[in-house]
């Protein structure tokens, strides 16, 4: 029974098979069609897979002992399953054993499997090295060219070396068709191989003048080959150049041949690929580019633009005229040429004009910017691959006289362009801004407008540097924290923009109270407004944990640049104190246990920031190192009117008296005392617990001192002075002084504040630091005055009964 | 624009249906069966995402890719280096009006059920991805004698009958 036309036959073997009558021996073998059309056919893929399997097996069993005559059959529908992403491999011997059959057929079919499933990184595609030197040497034309064709696919560099001499001989075959393919053959070895290049240079010079337009082309891209992979050869190619120039005229003038022409264009493959080798050779070579300057001239005023292919030469051309040594004026005329490209209905055309303006705009900055407009309108394109490209355009053309234009532009462009651009919108605005700013506040601006509209795009160095401009222009912090508490009340989300918002307002939320600024209308907001916006931002789970540390550090900042009480920011830090994230909790217990137990050194510790140096992603840790490092001298600073007060009670004392508000540093190395007591949450325990003392009692005013003797400096006595009223009425304006003998040194800490609210309110501390390197006896002598009911009170006295071990 | 040592070279062409189905692969540079897979699905889906009034031009990993849309198949080239996309879509289109001339009126279903044809065609067009043949008479007119040499070849015993003499 006749199936399909073909039978292969399966010794001994009944293969189970449905188009099989049962019991036969002979099995139906599918043309290729027939198997094409069958898979097609299959309603899913499960049912695919089963039909390429059967037949697969079919396959393999046929190239084991079918008929020899229908191999090349048997491969090609192995070919099609391997387009569809079967497996393949086993059909690479075939391959072999088509390709050294004499039929053509199977050639052809041998040679295309080889191409499709062999190529260097198989160990058997060395085999067919033989049947192609045997095809090259002694087979017909078509064969020769299949064995070319397949040998420039996929020859690798060993059976380039095996086989270089007979693609030579090749070269000089009369048939053209073999010919054309030679070259390109010796073309892809020369790639594979660079030495080959002294068998395959020798020949161009007489392959130059043959007229047929394959070889040619071959030809010059065999050059071109040649002269990128030596200067040597560079050198000697150079002679040429006339030779092509008269053949490029040629073909512009005379050379019309309705066979290679293409809307009007003679060959324009053959132009643009002259075009490209005189490029090669007249770069950095002014006698070369001298010789083609005319001929560049011609082409790019003469050819035909109105389709295509012409615009493909002109492009060429003035790519060539741009990167040799060309003359001015052909220059000015090349950027023209691009310069109309982009106005160019055709996107294509825009897209390669946009392209090479760009890579033009250092070299000939003057001659883009003239078509700068024209750029900017190809911002709106809703082609990314051009508004991309205009993109990265724009921003190279940005200057010192165009910026505010320009960054106008590109803002519009940044709110409207597509996801993948924005982050290259962002920063080159933001890139653009710092180099070319023309005042701080235009600057602050345009930082701020892009954190507002691609905050999440922006790079992780924008919040730093933007806290670093606005710290460093102090004449702008108000407008800045206005402006920036407007935009993060409209929208927490932007994590750049929240994060350099909640830092602006922690430095500067007493400004943002304040009321008046010139710059922007007046705003008017409440304590209570800018602490639920910091709350809102901590609890908002759009909040990155960065974002919220830094909410949470510019609240504790409010509790001193504000004038309310307190227990609000108390009671989220004191929340914040059991908080999941670790970074946060730990911040949270810090400034609790700066509340609780040294909430006389907050007000230092959470002092306005001083400028930094630029310096990159650790900014806020110097910022913080050297705030540390001056605090030790800042601290004295609130100290200083005591001090001329002050020597009035060291009269009283024995000795001579010292200035002991010297702002002189406790210790050699400053930062480790004050690390020292900064590290609050394991305060090193006392050897022993020293007793509180009472010191004072007037009308509900007490003071008593607490003492803390840290083992690591046994010179070192901490004093906390508190004060508690348990009266009616507050204790306001509350100043504390003290002094001690000579032989000691002391340091007063800035105050927790100047009232101690009534009725048990929140208790003033202020720490002491006395330094008593030589184990003298402590005295200490207290001076207080305040407003009690209405009174100014003053009060003097010495504190007896200082336990023995607060200095022995 | 000084870019010495760039090589024009063509990666790789494919063309595949607008459902993603593969029709002919040509690769130029030797590259793993697996690699090979991964690029043409990734490829395809960049391709496939593009609308029709956007250009034949896009970047895509460290390439250039051009491509055009012909009916049901899009023509796809990788093309490293170039400067001239434009030329490419010529040599695009050039392959397609081959086809075009030897199927009469080229439909995918010729390409998909000749695909052998399809890739010979290729071959007599381009060669290691450089053009080998400006002239579409030329190319043309080797395909058809090699199809004379696979014909008398094949089957010389039907040649006779259809001669009669059989």
């Amino acid at each position: 029974m006749l199936v399909g036309g073909e039978w292969t036959e399966e010794r001994g073997k009944a293969v189970p098979d449905l188009r099989e009558p049962e019991g036969r021996m002979l099995v139906p073998s599918l043309k290729v069609q027939d198997l094409i059309e069958e898979i097609r056919g299959a309603k899913t893929q499960a049912q695919e897979r089963e039909v390429i399997q059967k037949e697969c097996a079919h396959i393999r069993a046929s190239f084991r002992d079918g008929d020899p005559l229908h191999r090349h059959r048997q491969l090609a529908k192995l070919l099609y399953v391997h387009m569809l992403g079967y497996p393949a491999h086993f059909g690479q011997m075939e391959c072999l054993k088509l390709i050294a059959s004499p039929r053509f057929t199977d050639k052809r079919v041998g040679y295309l499997g080889a191409m499709l499933l062999l190529d260097e990184r198989q160990d058997a595609h060395l085999l067919i090295t033989n049947s192609i030197k045997n095809d090259l040497s002694q087979g017909t034309q078509a064969v020769q060219g299949l064995a070319l064709c397949t040998l420039s696919t996929m020859g690798s560099a060993e059976m380039c070396r095996d086989l270089a001499t007979e693609v030579e001989k090749l070269l000089l075959q009369p048939s053209p068709y073999v010919r054309k393919k030679a070259v390109l053959t010796a073309v892809h070895m020369i790639r594979k191989v660079p030495e080959l290049s002294t068998v395959f240079l020798p020949p161009c010079a007489q392959l130059l003048h043959e007229r047929h337009h394959g070889i040619l082309l071959g030809t010059i891209t065999l050059i071109m080959e040649l002269c990128e992979r030596s200067p040597a050869a560079l050198k000697h190619f150079r002679k040429v150049v006339p030779q092509l120039v008269q053949i490029l005229r040629t073909l512009l003038t005379t050379g019309y041949s309705t066979e290679h022409s293409i809307s009007g264009v003679s060959d324009p493959f053959l132009q643009v690929q002259i075009l490209r080798l005189l490029r090669i050779l007249g770069r950095n070579h002014e006698e070369s580019s001298e010789t083609m300057n005319d001929l560049l001239a011609q082409v790019a005023t003469n050819t035909d633009t109105s389709r295509n292919a012409g615009n493909a030469v002109l492009f060429e051309t003035v790519l060539t005229i741009l990167d040799i040594r060309s003359a001015a004026g052909l220059r000015v005329l090349a950027v023209n040429i691009l310069g109309r490209f982009l106005l160019n209905s055709d996107k294509n055309i825009r897209y390669v004009a946009l392209t090479s303006l760009l890579r033009l705009v250092q070299s000939d900055h003057s001659a883009v910017q003239r078509h700068r407009p024209t750029v900017v309108e190809c911002l709106q394109e809703p082609d990314t691959s051009l508004s991309r490209r205009a993109l990265e355009l724009s921003l190279a053309l940005v200057n010192s006289s165009n910026v505010r234009a320009m960054t106008q532009e590109l803002q519009g462009f940044l709110q409207s362009c597509p996801t993948d651009l924005r982050a290259d919108c962002a920063s080159g605005i933001l890139l653009a801004a710092e180099r070319y700013a023309p005042t701080k506040r235009w600057h602050i601006d345009t930082i701020l407008r892009v954190l507002t509209t691609a905050g999440a795009h922006v790079r992780d160095d924008a919040v730093a540097n933007l806290t670093q401009l606005i710290g460093g222009a102090q004449e702008l912090h108000a407008y800045s924290v206005r402006r920036l508490y407007c935009a993060l009340a409209e929208d927490i989300s932007q994590q750049p923009l929240v994060q350099v918002a909640a830092w602006c307002i922690g430095e500067y939320g007493d400004l943002l109270l304040e009321g008046s600024c010139e710059e922007i209308e007046p705003l008017q907001v409440e304590e209570e407004e800018v602490l639920a916006l910091l709350e809102r931002v901590l609890q908002s789970h759009m909040s990155l944990p960065a974002t919220r540390g830094y909410a949470l550090t510019a609240l504790m900042k409010l509790s001193t640049r504000l004038r309310g009480d307190n227990n609000r920011i108390r009671q989220v830090v004191s929340i914040y104190g059991s908080c999941l994230d670790v970074e946060l909790q730990q911040r949270a217990v810090e400034y609790d246990t700066l509340f609780r137990k040294y909430d006389h050194m907050r007000a230092a510790i959470l002092e306005k920031m001083p400028l930094v140096e630029r310096g990159g992603p650790q900014v806020d840790e110097e910022a913080k190192e050297s705030k540390e490092a001056r605090l030790l001298e800042a601290a004295p600073v609130p100290t200083e009117p005591q001090a001329s007060k002050l020597l009035d009670l060291l009269d009283l004392l024995d000795g001579p008296s010292e200035d002991a508000q010297h702002p002189r540093p406790l210790d050699p190395s400053p930062g480790g005392a004050l690390v020292h007591l900064l590290d609050l949450p394991c305060a090193p325990p006392p050897a022993a617990p020293i007793p509180n003392l009472k010191v004072f009692e007037r009308e509900g005013l007490q003071l008593s001192l607490s003492f803390v003797r840290p083992p690591e400096t046994p010179a070192l006595l901490l004093i906390t002075v508190t004060a508690t009223n348990t009266s009616g009425g507050d204790v306001t304006h509350f100043i504390c002084q003290a002094a001690v003998p000579k032989s000691f040194q002391l340091q007063l800490q800035a105050p927790s504040g100047d009232t101690v609210p009534a009725q048990g309110g929140l208790p003033m501390t202020q720490l002491l630091r006395i330094l008593n390197p030589n184990k003298a006896p402590l005295r200490l002598k207290l001076r207080l005055t305040y407003t009690h009911f209405g009174q100014s009170v003053q009060e003097i006295f010495e504190v007896n009964n200082l336990p023995v071990e607060t200095w022995q | 624009m000084a870019r010495m040592g760039q090589r024009i070279e063509m990666r790789f062409m494919l063309l595949f249906s607008r459902q993603g189905k593969l029709r002919l692969q040509k690769w130029y540079l030797a590259t793993s069966d697996k690699e090979r897979k991964k690029m043409v699905r990734e490829l395809m889906q960049v391709v496939l995402a593009r609308k029709p009034k956007m250009c034949s031009f896009l970047e895509w990993r460290d390439l250039k890719v051009v491509y055009k849309r012909y009916a049901s198949l899009y023509f796809c080239c990788a093309i490293e280096g170039q400067d001239n996309e434009l030329i490419t879509l010529e040599l695009i289109h050039r392959y397609v009006e081959l086809l075009d001339k030897y199927f009469g009126s080229v439909c995918e279903l010729d390409i998909i059920f000749n695909f052998e044809k399809a890739y010979f065609i290729l071959d007599e067009f381009l060669m290691g991805g450089d053009v080998q043949d400006t002239s579409k008479k030329s190319v043309l007119k080797a395909i058809e004698q090699a199809d004379l040499l696979q014909e008398e070849d094949e089957s010389p015993r039907s040649v006779l009958e259809e001669m009669g003499l059989a």
